[in-house]
């Protein structure tokens, strides 16, 4: 034979090799055809939706579209004396066609917003608008100027002109208790108003202590699931099963009942003498209902992955520590304990995950002091209607939680996840 | 769980402090459910414990609250059991079908892009139920949908699809592939093999994917919130308004009922979660 190898041919003399890559290609495409229904509707209803919260948490369009000509006129002015008479020129007529349109008090609502006092002064020059009193022949400068003393103010043209670019981080900045001051410097919001920050600060707190209550109590109970023999197990599984597919409305409705001021944890209480019967602590509708509530709605969460992944320890790895000259405690410390490592990854991302979005307990049983980040995103969602807020909000939130997730996706891999 | 008897006495105090510890756990765990049994059948209007009750005095007990559920006047629990369960059958079914396709592909070994795509397709049970709401309630609100039957229904398809991929991909992940390659050797077209080999294979992992879909649509109430309107007000809907303004006993006979479906549900599940492994070999 001769050094090169000879090609090897298929019955009807294709080559072997580009015959495979054909079938190949033949199954990657039936393979992928089976899953395109399913994530064409997942991009389509889901995935571009969070792409739309984006776009609407950045825009700002509105006001862009609303006053095209002044933004034209003003890219040559420099912002720090008035504006020369062009200016003021194209916003007069660009004002004209929104009081034609009735989308004047939008503009007032939208300015308001970038510097107060807005409202009153273009209540006023809709006014010398509507009769007519605004002569075009004579310099509009000086007419609009004389409407109110606030016309005259420079730093109401410079707030107008910060509106401009379509697109704004406004609403990131709030969610972060900041704002673009008159400089577009980045400026804390006074002392007293700071009421987001406290609400992240706090979404994470509740989110981590939950965790760690979880951990601290899920892992006794897991590991003796796990050394149980199968008939005991079996039973006490239940208990941690029925909790996972009970309606969580159900859960902490009973909570609810249990934590109320005359509820049964307070009976129970007050007959051991702890507290006395006139002074019965209140426990719902505060931290401590969330984290009470919490802790047992998402234990279920803990215990299942730390469970399977404790099953498959040997319980002659213990003895073979014990026997080796460690005591029990050094056993557990040495051997047991790093194999369950994977399990008490997955469990707590797992938990963090789920409490950090927690919305429906923290309303019912939270209180004031117990709402977190997720309550304030339906809150503007519903009550407000600042849609872009929200979205912007919900999207900080998103980012945090891929964060977790991709971690979680390194350590344990999706695939991984087990449930029930 | 017997001690040996040469135990320090350290170590012996060690055990019944970690069974007490275990002891606590499961009854925070599970009492908190048992609460409602009783308290659904107070005769009187209070969500507490009477004296009465407490005495086991028979007046004190009665079913009041479950007649008021079933034929009182203003209550809206039948309207929205009714809506509940249309959307959850609509909205597992849906699930099921799409998740199930899905997961075969996900399976076979030829699949491209398999982590990627999987991560998009497990995402909606990752991300925040809130956001999930906002981001739906866009769609539904576009698409002329919201405060419809069908968007609620598509809504909970999104959400219940990733439990189905979950639970068929792992019970595909034990199957033997070479009896489908058999039944097509013996002239059996792609179809048929399916539904003649493979989904009688793996309808446990099917239908326990299908129950938890059931049970995502039956219980949620965060999506649901955004989008219905009072047409289409479901049971947690009813239970989320009834826990925020009045908390009647009538919730606790709702509570209760909701408390035996689960049960039920957790039966099958624990028994198909069984024949599954039977039939997958896995033995114990």
């Amino acid at each position: 034979m001769s050094s090169e190898t000879k090609q090897i041919l298929t019955t009807d003399g294709i080559p072997l090799e580009i015959s495979l890559k054909k079938a190949e290609r033949k199954n990657k495409i039936k393979a992928f055809l089976l899953v395109a229904p399913l994530l064409l509707f997942l991009i389509i209803t889901y995935i571009f939706p969070i792409g739309e919260m984006f776009t609407r948490s950045i825009d700002d369009k509105m006001i862009t579209n609303m006053l095209p000509k002044t933004f034209k006129s003003m890219e040559t002015w420099d912002g720090k004396e008035l504006p020369p008479e062009e200016v003021f020129a194209s916003f007069l007529s660009d004002f004209k066609i929104l009081v034609d349109k009735k989308e004047h008090g939008k503009l007032a609502q939208r300015l308001n917003k970038e510097k107060n006092g807005f409202t009153t002064i273009t209540k006023k020059l809709f006014r010398q608008v509507k009769r007519n009193k605004i002569d075009e022949t004579q310099s509009i400068k000086e007419q609009i100027m004389k409407v109110h003393k606030r016309w005259r103010n420079v730093e109401y043209w410079q707030a107008i002109k910060r509106t401009a670019p379509p697109y704004t981080s406004a609403k990131y900045l709030k969610a972060m208790d900041m704002y673009l001051n008159e400089d577009n410097k980045i400026t804390q919001v006074s002392e007293d108003r700071r009421i987001h920050r406290i609400l992240w600060l706090r979404t994470v707190e509740v989110a981590f202590f939950v965790t760690v209550f979880c951990f601290l109590m899920g892992y006794p109970i897991a590991h003796l699931l796990a050394t149980l023999p199968m008939k005991y197990s079996n039973l006490l599984m239940i208990c941690v099963l029925l909790p996972f597919w009970t309606s969580l409305l159900v859960r902490t409705a009973s909570w609810m009942i249990l934590l109320q001021q005359q509820g049964v944890v307070n009976d129970f209480f007050v007959m051991i003498g702890l507290v006395a019967d006139d002074n019965r602590p209140e426990m719902m509708y505060n931290k401590v209902g969330t984290y009470v509530a919490m802790t047992q709605i998402l234990l279920p969460f803990m215990v299942l992955p730390l469970y399977s992944v404790m099953k498959t320890i040997s319980p002659s790895l213990m003895r073979a520590g014990k026997s080796l000259g460690g005591t029990p405690f050094v056993a557990f410390w040495k051997v047991y304990f790093p194999l369950t490592i994977p399990g008490i990854g997955a469990g707590c991302l797992l938990v963090f995950i789920l409490a950090i979005g927690y919305y429906i307990t923290p309303a019912l049983v939270g209180g004031a002091s117990g709402t977190l980040i997720s309550n304030q995103i339906a809150y503007h969602m519903k009550s407000t209607l600042d849609w872009s807020f929200a979205s912007a909000m919900g999207l900080m939130l998103l980012s945090g939680v891929l964060v977790i997730y991709w971690i979680y996706n390194k350590l344990v891999g999706v695939d991984n996840i087990k449930l029930g | 769980m017997a001690l040996p008897k040469y135990t320090e006495t350290r170590y012996r105090i060690w055990h019944y402090f970690y069974i007490a510890i275990c002891t606590f756990v499961f009854i925070f765990l599970i009492a908190p459910l048992f609460v409602i049994f009783p308290l659904s059948f107070n005769a009187e209007e209070f969500l507490v414990f009477s004296e009465g009750m407490k005495n086991l005095d028979p007046d004190a007990f009665s079913l009041r609250w479950y007649k008021d559920m079933v034929y009182g006047t203003k209550n809206p629990w039948g309207l929205a059991a009714k809506n509940s369960f249309i959307i959850a059958i609509f909205a597992t079914l849906g699930s099921v079908i799409l998740g199930t396709v899905a997961a075969l592909g996900l399976s076979s070994r030829h699949m491209p892009f398999k982590g990627i795509i999987m991560a998009t397709l497990i995402s909606p049970m990752i991300v925040p139920l809130i956001i999930s709401g906002v981001a739906i309630f866009f769609f539904m609100a576009k698409a002329g949908l919201a405060a419809t039957h069908t968007g609620i229904v598509l809504a909970h398809i999104i959400l219940g699809t990733p439990f189905v991929v979950i639970t068929v991909t792992a019970t595909l992940s034990g199957f033997d592939h070479s009896v489908t390659r058999a039944a097509a050797s013996l002239g059996s077209n792609p179809v048929n093999t399916f539904m003649k080999i493979t989904l009688p294979l793996i309808l446990p992992g099917v239908i326990s994917g299908g129950l938890f879909a059931f049970v995502t649509s039956f219980d949620e109430v965060v999506v649901v919130l955004f989008l219905a309107g009072l047409e289409n007000t479901t049971i947690p809907i009813q239970m989320w308004t009834g826990l925020r303004e009045q908390l009647s006993p009538t919730i606790l006979a709702v509570a209760t009922c909701l408390i035996i479906l689960s049960t039920l549900i957790l039966i099958s599940a624990e028994l198909l979660r069984r024949r599954s492994e039977r039939l997958r070999g896995i033995n114990r």
